[in-house]
């Protein structure tokens, strides 16, 4: 049974239809890359996935381990393993670290009839995870992402991912602004993360991530339809002939030459 | 005139049923009442009470009861007593016309104070209480003090704290307003600062059906003042905060961060008045006020007032008037904690950084764990 089954997706934000009909099936174990020009809806299929109120499904269905994945809350969501880096971390003062990380771990054990990790348990876990994305621990007394670097939010997602360890991962441009040396740490935190009960959707702009997670499909989005599947080849694809090539024009670029 | 006969007319009762005292208390006593017996309590017609109505106060007939501190020697400071509070201010006024306990202390010049200096203020029963506390701190010394408010029942508590600093001197006050639900708070500090002069007030106002505190400062030539202040009001409460720091001579510094959480049908005011004499040039000001609003039908009313005589300063003002972030709610929500604890979490964090300001451990302690019972009892 497929993990996730998205089926002819409508999503609107105001009056504006974003999501244009999205088919999507991904099984356990897959990595698929969602990949389009700016304005496709990459982001706001994301953010739908998530739960976030800002945009309305207002056709199609999602099923999230054969049950409705629209009617839950966005933490029922979490809670049942669905987690979204996302494309610009929130900064949360007067929030520290340890503390969010520890409520959100414990949240969803106990959804789960686990017993919350004591704070030696958490404390070791969290160390270990650290090292994995070569994290400083004094980020971990800090505020959630407060005063960090774009790097260091990027890296704090990957982070969390790996505590938190969900079977559905949706990587929402966890490339963009970051440099060779972080984009290929966040990748191999990424890579780590990848089993066969774990799924993963990597939306990005640019192939340069692919070169580092290898996806099992490729997808792209334009204009809120996904207009092209294939394999990892695809994404070569487009960094030969760009997404022109696709006849795709990327709505900014257009407004530039316009 | 009737109206304020009205007012007054249990006051003069009371007042003339108090037992007489020495010469200068009696004195101070008898101008105070008189100026109160004019002017009665003020209306929402004056500018000054614009926002905050004390009828509910000036309708009841109290009776005047003992404040909480038990008589002190005065140690030569009574000559000092009533000279800084503003006596135009009517509550000023009453309670210096019921002046008995008072609480004195007196950190001599060059001493040093490490442990804090703690003065309760129990309002046990019905009634008025007048608690009147004077501090004073020689040059060069360095203290802490907490005054601490509370009771049980309906009472009325009109407080006055004279807080003198000599040159040089290190002041941290804090005053934890922890009044009944059903109590009306009313308190007049006034500061009187020498010469490079450190102070520093944490103002954390919690209870009371209805509070309002009057602190004003004034400072010399190159002192510095710091005024930190949280109010967290729900239900029907109200609270009003006017503030006053009167940079007098040159090189003062003043900083001033009030921040006040919203709920529920809560009213709240902060007036922040800021003085620069002519003479007062090179003076650094800062005011802040952000308010966190969770609730429709919670009010605030923030308000700066400059007034700037000098040319070469420099005063920055800024008030916000805000809800929950729904990006960090989102956030928070999207890592599977639930939405009323992500609430509780980021109304907890808007209180965090007055919190990180408090320099006493076991304080700190305390009010991190009432924010905590306030708001995080749905968080893990």
């Amino acid at each position: 049974m497929a993990l996730l089954e998205i089926r002819d997706l409508h999503a609107t934000v105001g009056n504006r239809e974003i999501l244009k009909g999205i088919d999507l099936t991904v099984k356990a174990g897959e990595v698929h890359a969602i990949m389009g020009p700016n304005g496709s809806g990459k982001s706001t299929l994301a953010q739908v996935l998530a739960g976030r109120d800002l945009y309305n499904v207002t056709g199609g269905q999602v099923l999230y381990d054969g049950k409705d994945l629209l009617e839950l809350d966005p933490e029922e969501r979490a809670q049942q393993g669905i987690f979204l880096a996302f494309q610009y971390p929130v900064e949360i003062p007067g929030v520290s670290n340890l503390y969010f990380l520890k409520a959100a771990l414990n949240t969803i054990r106990k959804s789960r009839g686990e017993a919350e990790l004591d704070a030696m348990d958490f404390l070791n876990l969290v160390r270990e995870k650290m090292s994995l994305m070569d994290m400083d621990q004094a980020l971990l007394n800090r505020p959630v992402n407060a005063g960090f670097s774009g790097g260091e939010k990027k890296r704090n997602e990957i982070f969390q991912m790996a505590v938190l360890e969900p079977r559905l991962a949706i990587l929402d441009e966890t490339d963009s602004g970051l440099d060779i040396d972080a984009l290929k740490l966040v990748a191999h935190g990424v890579n780590t993360l990848r089993s066969p009960e774990r799924s993963m959707i990597v939306v990005t702009h640019y192939q340069r991530l692919l070169n580092y997670i290898v996806p099992d499909f490729v997808h792209v989005l334009a204009d809120g339809r996904l207009v092209k599947s294939g394999g990892k080849e695809l994404a070569l694809e487009l960094e030969e002939s760009g997404y022109a090539g696709l006849g795709i024009y990327d709505e900014e670029e257009a407004v530039g030459k316009a | 005139m009737s109206a304020v006969a009205e007012k007054v007319g249990s006051w003069l009762e009371e007042f003339t049923r108090q037992p007489k005292a020495e010469d200068r208390l009696q004195e101070l006593r008898e101008a105070a009442f008189e100026r109160f017996s004019k002017t009665g309590f003020p209306t929402t017609h004056d500018e000054e009470w614009r926002f905050t109505n004390v009828a509910p106060i000036a309708r009841k007939p109290w009776r005047v009861q003992e404040p909480g501190v038990r008589s002190q020697e005065s140690g030569g400071l009574l000559a000092q007593l009533a000279k800084y509070a503003p006596q135009t201010n009517p509550f000023v006024a009453l309670n210096t016309a019921f002046l008995s306990n008072v609480a004195y202390l007196h950190v001599r010049r060059g001493e040093v104070s490490e442990e804090p200096i703690e003065i309760t203020h129990r309002a046990s029963g019905d009634g008025a209480f007048h608690a009147r506390t004077l501090i004073v701190v020689g040059p060069g010394a360095q203290c802490t003090i907490v005054e601490t408010y509370e009771g049980e029942g309906q009472y009325f508590q009109n407080a006055v704290t004279e807080i003198v600093a000599g040159e040089g001197a290190v002041v941290d006050h804090y005053k934890v307003q922890r009044e009944s639900a059903e109590a009306f708070h009313v308190a007049t500090m006034q500061v009187q600062l020498g010469r490079s002069a450190n102070f520093t007030s944490h103002n954390i106002s919690l209870g009371a059906a209805l509070a309002r505190n009057d602190i004003g400062a004034v400072l010399a030539e190159g002192t510095e003042a710091t005024l930190n202040g949280l109010y967290i009001v729900n239900g029907t409460q109200h609270v009003d905060n006017h503030t006053s720091i009167d940079h007098a001579k040159p090189h003062g510094t003043s900083h001033e961060l009030y921040k006040g959480i919203l709920d529920g049908k809560a009213t709240a005011v902060f007036n922040g008045r800021i003085i620069v004499r002519q003479d007062a040039q090179k003076t650094d000001s800062k005011q802040t006020n952000k308010n966190l609003v969770l609730s429709d039908e919670a009010v605030i009313d923030t308000k700066p007032e400059l007034q700037i005589f000098a040319d070469d300063v420099r005063c920055t003002h800024g008030a916000t008037i805000g809800q929950l972030d729904a990006e960090s709610l989102f956030y928070l929500q999207s890592r599977g904690i639930g939405k009323s604890a992500a609430r509780s979490l980021l109304t907890y964090a808007f209180a965090q950084d007055i919190a990180d300001r408090i320099k006493i451990p076991s304080l700190k302690d305390s009010l991190e764990r009432i924010l905590i019972e306030k708001f995080h009892e749905h968080a893990c």
